[in-house]
């Protein structure tokens, strides 16, 4: 088995006058693990059932394998679509669940049974063939669902928030088992969540979504370390952000005066001139303590949270401006109390300006 | 039982106790026995109850056989009581698989297809007619269906010929399915929203064709809901009067007319007893059939 490329060509989806996508494009290529990350209600399972073949789009082309799918029904697509419910079949065995897209495709019962068994081993199910599906547990349940799904060799995997209903110890346990067999079988992932560490742990590349539109496809390094808009920084990970202004370039970076003061950083890629921007830098990023210097403003420390592996301290500006900081917890690193005057500081390579939709009022307060 | 007690307190739980076992007792069991023993015993002018020919006896079921006239079915001689029995079953089992038919592919559509907005007027429209008495219903059926009525005058229309709608069972079979399709309609109904749409596109995406998806999933989901609306619809055609006295031609007869006519012309309740008592008998076998081939139990076709 070996996966087919998606492509998606400004598919656009209206709902009567209601947009549940707009000109999405994107290539997801063969084999790949692609995850399309966004809130609820963005349009991810509309674009799922798209490439499924539930939903027309109303605009632009979707491609699998080379193949132009318009009009053909999802029957007949290479695709095998595990649902945010799993909607297994509860009258059937477990065997004839996993078996029944062979049965219409009219194999006999005896190789089904023996496929059945083959596919309950690739995912550690085996023993399991003749127990209903309301007898076995949410993660065994999840198995079974993408044995089905495996069952009728689909060139590409289409998964909508399957993890979302398990509990978090299991939700690690299968994102890894996920991983494993997508690598084992070769098959293209089109995983759909609004998990931002799932897709990141997982995917070879994010599609982020935001209104149904496509902020930005990247590698989880590249959409985590270089955001290009502020939707895209703000829903994936934590954040300080400064209202301000770019008030000038200065060699690749540029100077950006806020509330609290003026401070470098690298400028995102989606800046307009005259648009609004904001900077955006990550608690790990930010240092607490040392010497006054460039890029750097003095806080009384507000909050300090203890998580273990990691301290957050949240710092408040003269101005009202908060910081947040977070280090690793180890026997060199600082110790802060609540009300101490202390500097924080980052460096200009590690903090964006980027295009933002202008702030509601309770943010500018 | 003591969860009611908590619930409603013990004088209300009485009352409600009390009302079932009335039910069951007054309004079912005991008329059912009464009718029941009457059937073994002889039909005697009253100078002879609880004389020596009042005994015990199948005689009332065998003069079901006993009739001078009989019926060459397959070679075998069938006395005219036993064939009308026959047939009354078998045009009843033809009732309850036409009811399905028009009923099942209704109810999916209602169930799955159409915007939910358009259900209640839709289901408005189904239960108006029923408003109207079955007798008017019926009768309208009888002119519908007359030959010179307007069905023939509309199939005039496209050239077709007059067709003769009111002979053998023809008339009867329409009235009772058009009667009693909304029996088998709502327990479909019901059962079918309750089927996950997910299910019904997890099947298609796995490549089942239209009628895989009603054959392994629908279907089979909606099982209780149609073995129900079977038992229903067999019962009351089994045990229709109306319909078969209304459309019924000079060749159709209905066992329910045999026993009216033992009943009130011949007077006889013990002969009409005992048949009585046989249709309850096929009701029951027709029920445990349908349990069978479905394989549900009693309270899943009581829903
Ligand atoms: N059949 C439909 N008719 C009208 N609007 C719809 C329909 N299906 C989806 N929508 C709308 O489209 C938008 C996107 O829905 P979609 O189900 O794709 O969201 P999602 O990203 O999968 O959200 P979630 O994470 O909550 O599952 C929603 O605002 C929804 O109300
Ligand atoms: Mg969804």
């Amino acid at each position: 088995m070996i996966g087919d490329n998606v492509a998606l060509d400004r598919i656009s989806i209206e709902f009567g006058n209601f947009q549940a996508a707009s000109d999405v494009s994107v290539d997801i290529r063969p084999g790949e693990f692609f995850s399309f990350l966004g809130p609820s209600g963005c349009g991810k399972t509309t674009i799922l059932r798209t490439i499924s073949g539930f939903q027309e789009p109303t605009r632009g082309t979707v491609e699998i394998g080379g193949r132009p799918m318009k009009g053909i029904s999802p029957n007949k697509r290479p695709t095998a679509l595990i649902f945010q419910n799993l909607a297994l079949f509860p009258l059937m065995p477990v065997w004839e669940n996993i078996a029944f897209g062979l049965r219409v495709r009219g194999m006999g019962k005896t190789e089904r049974r023996a496929r059945a068994e083959r596919l309950l081993d690739i995912v550690e199910m085996s023993g399991t063939g003749d127990k209903m599906v309301s007898q076995l547990s949410g993660g065994q349940r999840q198995r079974i669902a993408i044995a089905r799904a495996l069952a009728v060799e689909p060139k590409v995997m289409l998964l909508d928030e399957p993890l979302s209903a398990l509990d978090l110890k299991l939700r690690q346990h299968m994102r890894a088992e996920l991983r494993a067999i997508q690598e084992r079988t070769g098959v293209t992932f089109i995983y759909i969540t609004h998990d931002q560490g799932e897709a990141l742990a997982m995917s070879d590349r994010i599609g982020v979504m935001s209104r149904g539109r496509l902020q930005q496809v990247d590698s989880p390094e590249a959409i985590y370390n270089r955001p290009v808009n502020a939707f895209v920084a703000s829903f994936v990970g934590e954040n300080t952000i400064l209202d301000g202004r770019i008030a000038a370039e200065d060699g690749k970076f540029v100077r950006f005066d806020t509330t609290a003061g003026t401070f470098l950083a690298l400028p995102g890629p989606e800046l307009q001139e005259g648009a609004f921007s904001r900077l955006f830098v990550r608690p790990e990023h930010v240092r607490v303590g040392g010497e006054a210097a460039s890029n750097s403003v003095s806080a009384a420390i507000a909050k300090i949270v203890f998580e273990g592996n990691l301290i957050t301290v949240v710092g408040r500006t003269s101005h009202g401006t908060d910081l947040t900081a977070q280090f690793t917890n180890n026997s060199t690193s600082i110790r802060p109390k609540v009300g101490d005057h202390l500097n924080f500081s980052f460096d200009p390579a590690d903090a964006q300006v980027l295009a933002s939709e202008p702030v509601r009022t309770k943010e500018v307060a | 039982m003591a969860n009611i007690v908590k619930r409603y307190g013990i004088g209300l739980t009485t009352v409600f106790v009390a009302l079932a076992a009335f039910w069951m007792l007054a309004l079912v069991w005991i008329p059912y026995s009464i009718m029941i023993e009457q059937s073994f015993r002889l039909y005697l002018p009253f100078s002879e109850l609880n004389g020596p020919r009042d005994v015990y006896t199948l005689a009332n079921y065998a003069s079901l056989f006993d009739s001078i006239a009989a019926r060459n079915v397959l070679g075998i001689n069938v006395p005219i009581p036993v064939y009308i029995f026959l047939l009354t079953v078998l045009y009843s089992c033809l009732v309850t698989v036409l009811c399905f038919a028009f009923a099942y592919p209704m109810a999916w559509l209602l169930a799955k297809r159409v915007s939910v907005g358009a259900v209640p007027l839709i289901i408005m429209l189904l239960i108006i007619p029923m408003f109207v008495s079955e007798l008017l219903r019926t009768y309208a059926w009888y002119i519908i269906l007359a030959f010179q009525g307007p069905l023939n005058a509309a199939l005039g229309l496209f050239g077709i010929g007059k067709i003769r709608w009111l002979t053998g069972y023809n008339g009867v079979i329409i009235g009772m399915v058009y009667t009693y399709i909304l029996f088998m309609f709502f327990p479909i109904y019901n059962s079918l929203t309750s089927l996950d749409t997910n299910q019904i596109e997890a099947a298609q995406d796995l490549g089942a064709k239209w009628w895989d998806v009603h054959r392994l999933v629908a279907i089979p989901h909606a099982k209780s809901g149609i073995s129900s609306g079977c038992t229903i619809v067999f019962m009351f055609s089994v045990g229709s009067v109306l319909v078969p006295t209304m459309l019924g031609s000079p060749s159709s007869r209905w066992f329910t007319e045999v026993i009216l006519r033992t009943m009130f012309e011949s007077q006889d309740w013990n002969t009409a007893s005992a048949y009585a008592f046989l249709i309850l008998l096929v009701c029951l076998v027709f029920v445990s059939l349908v349990m069978r081939l479905f394989r549900v139990n009693l309270t899943d076709v009581a829903k």
